[in-house]
């Protein structure tokens, strides 16, 4: 593996602090899903991989949680050069295998069902998806219901994965088991744990 | 019913101030330093490292401390100090043949290369106490045999003995691509010998010398030799991603122990010598046996023995080894059970009633016949 | 000009005797060799652990037997240099200067002075504990005097 300074430098400058301030907003994200949250504080990781993904990856990943790239993360090595040295997490190549996957491009995403989904027993060893989108609006509307959303909410980020409203039915169908994705961008970081209920908007 | 209570406050906070008053002991007594803990209770403080299953004797010391001496205490607060910790990797698996050794004896083998080293052992005291040590004299310095040979491989009695084929090799394991980590994945039965022994590195000592002793008293015999036990430090190495070499970290003091098991075979192996292994933190040669002990007798099935007793028990004895999850279970019951024992109460009650019911009809109908 | 201590000093073994090193030594040695101290924190001082492993009867398959705690550190020194330090233990001022010292090291012009301020004086009292240790146990060897000594 090619370690240049790319790869080192970029971590978060007060790592304890804004690793906490980080969770803090993924906590609240995945509490109150479909609200954006903004103002966290970000580290600077090598171009694809996104300084908002990258600060989810500095306060959640470390060795004990695989990491899996998309074909645009991984065609730029400095990416799983900086998640290693800063997270040491490793990159496993077999989607299953990951409790990350950090995708650049969501539009060409494997389906969801390709990541690790949990068990019944272990719910909680499934996969969690951080998709860097271009931006919360102007994508398809989606209006969301579950818990953490007191009746309903409205987001239209883009872009998303082929059929995704599809394909988080289907998630749902497998609760407890499923994943949890977190979409990212410059906007800010939404949460939308398993338990969010997803409609797309006719036309 | 469910009744919440609520109190004590007061009474908690003097009990942490009685307590830290007791900790401290009689103040006209100056206080321990953690060097006079790490220094002059080392076994104390290896004990606290390796049922904690974390190496560093300034923390072991502290909790030493803390726990008054309490070493299940004091294991406890290790043990709740790791958690906080971010895990950087795992070593490479170390070399004991490469130990700068402190102790190696052999009971097989008188001769063995490197000779008999009895370190800093108690094993020819008389176990008389000494009123000297109540006082603060110097001992003599060590007695030193110049021109020993630098750093040479010392090799395992059991590397010497494999040449000839009546002792089983080292344990491989069948495809084994990532060690167990009972650290990271909850407990599942049967377990291969590589989470066993990770469970008996950091078991209890005292429950797993019980359970040696047990194999020894015929509880699942298998006619043990100390085939070797050495003591010393080894290097640890670590594979990380920023350099092309493994970083060397220092070096660990750990006790490793070769028990050599004769065997009179079975339909699965020849007759041979088996092997159990123990390697603990520090110096710790009875815990090192005793794992030992507890290895090859938990080898049964393995070996196509009948399992007969507690020591060949493997869930038996891995749930229950490790002191701290012991613990909490059996204090727990000082938690209020208030609730609980009212329901039971109220149970107890109806059934007495209805017996005193019961011997009253029959008395009845006996009178009556 | 060819520098016979450039292919000679060994960055792996540096670190190893900079990780068994006391902390006081190696803070003392580095403001006692007037290296420079000015460096970027890429990375730490952080403690945590590593996963310890030993092999089965000694030689065979890994199994994970304990945790110890490990510091270390990743520095960048202003003309780019990247240093890193591990080792055991929880001491931070050691593993940040450690870190230093390695990215010294990578210049050619340095190599010298840390070998000589740092490393050798580290490296002669390591050696000096480990003779000592090892003479204390042999002088605890038995001697079966009734046997003859096995020369062949």
């Amino acid at each position: 593996m090619d370690f240049e300074a790319l790869a080192m430098e970029g971590g978060f400058a007060r790592p304890v602090l804004e690793a906490q301030s980080a969770f803090r907003a993924l906590m609240d994200a995945l509490a109150r899903p479909g609200t954006s949250m903004a103002g966290f504080p970000v580290p600077g990781p090598p171009a694809p991989l996104s300084p908002e993904a990258g600060a989810v990856a500095l306060a959640l990943c470390d060795p004990d949680t695989p990491i899996w790239l998309d074909a645009a993360m991984r065609e730029e090595n400095a990416v799983a050069a900086w998640l290693g040295f800063h997270t040491g997490a490793p990159i496993v190549a077999h989607a299953a295998e990951a409790h990350f996957a950090f995708v650049a491009d969501p539009g060409d995403l494997i389906g969801l069902e390709n990541f690790a989904q949990g068990s019944q027993d272990y719910p909680d060893r499934s996969a969690t998806l951080v998709l860097q989108v271009a931006s919360l609006e102007g994508g398809p509307a989606l209006r969301l219901a579950g818990p953490g959303i007191e009746t309903e909410r409205a987001i239209a980020p883009r872009p998303l994965p082929r059929h995704f409203a599809r394909q988080w039915e289907q998630n749902n169908a497998r609760f407890p088991r499923g994943i949890d994705v977190l979409l990212v961008c410059r906007e800010g970081l939404i949460g939308l744990p398993r338990t969010v209920r997803i409609h797309q908007q006719e036309g | 019913m469910y009744v919440a209570v609520k109190g004590g406050e007061a009474a908690i906070e003097n009990a942490h101030r009685l307590l830290a008053d007791r900790r401290r002991g009689p103040r006209d007594v100056p206080a321990l330093t953690l060097e006079q803990i790490a220094g002059q209770l080392a076994l104390a403080v290896d004990r606290v490292m390796a049922e904690g299953s974390l190496y560093d004797a300034g923390l072991a010391a502290l909790a030493i401390k803390q726990a008054r001496g309490d070493m299940i205490e004091a294991i406890f607060l290790l043990r709740a100090y790791r958690t906080t910790l971010p895990r950087f990797g795992y070593s490479k698996p170390m070399d004991t043949g490469a130990m700068l050794v402190e102790r190696r004896i052999s009971a097989t083998y008188k001769d063995l290369p490197g000779g008999q080293l009895l370190g800093p052992t108690f094993d020819y005291t008389h176990r008389l106490l000494d009123p000297d040590l109540a006082g603060d004299d110097m001992p003599e310095q060590p007695e030193r045999r110049e021109g020993a040979a630098e750093e040479s491989r010392m090799p395992r009695v059991t590397e010497i003995l494999a040449g000839e084929g009546l002792v089983e090799p080292d344990g491989a394991l069948p495809d084994s691509t990532e060690p167990a980590d009972i650290t990271r994945t909850p407990p599942e039965f049967p377990q291969g010998r590589d989470a066993r022994l990770q469970a008996l590195s950091r078991g209890d000592e005292g429950f797993l010398l019980a359970l040696g002793y047990s194999t020894q008293r015929g509880y699942a015999r298998s006619h043990p030799f100390a085939g070797e036990i050495r003591i010393g430090e080894v290097e640890i190495e670590l594979d990380v991603p920023e350099l092309d070499f493994p970083v060397p970290l220092g070096r660990i003091r750990v006790t490793e122990c070769q028990m050599i098991n004769q065997f009179k075979g079975s339909a699965k192996a020849p007759p041979q010598f088996t092997r159990g292994y123990g390697l603990v933190f520090g110096q710790s040669e009875r815990k090192a046996m005793a794992m030992a002990l507890c290895d090859r007798a938990l080898r049964a099935k393995e070996l196509g023995e009948d399992v007969v007793a507690p020591a060949q028990d493997e869930e038996f004895v891995i749930s229950h080894s490790d002191n701290v999850q012991a613990t909490g279970f059996v204090e727990h019951l000082k938690l209020p059970h208030y609730v609980d024992f009212q329901a039971e109460l109220g149970l107890v009650r109806q059934m007495r009633r209805e017996f005193e019911e019961r011997k009253q009809t029959s008395t009845v109908k006996e009178a009556a016949e | 000009m060819a520098e016979p201590e450039q292919s000679q000093f060994s960055r792996r073994e540096a670190m190893a005797v900079l990780a068994r090193a006391p902390e006081d030594r190696v803070l003392a040695l580095f403001a006692a060799s007037g290296l420079p101290e000015a460096a970027t924190p890429l990375r730490g001082p952080e403690t945590g652990l590593v996963a310890l492993r030993g092999r089965i009867g000694g030689g065979g398959a890994a199994f994970n037997f304990g945790e110890a705690t490990v510091t270390r550190a990743s520095v960048k020194l202003p003309t780019g240099e990247v240093g890193h330090s591990y080792a055991l233990g929880r001491a931070r001022e050691k593993a940040r200067i450690a870190a230093v010292i390695d990215a010294l090291a990578q210049k050619p012009e340095n190599r010298a002075r840390v070998a000589d301020a740092i490393l050798a004086p580290l490296r002669a009292e390591q050696r000096e504990t480990d003779g000592r240790r090892r003479e204390e146990t042999a002088a605890t060897q038995v001697d079966f005097f009734t046997m003859t000594r096995g020369e062949d």
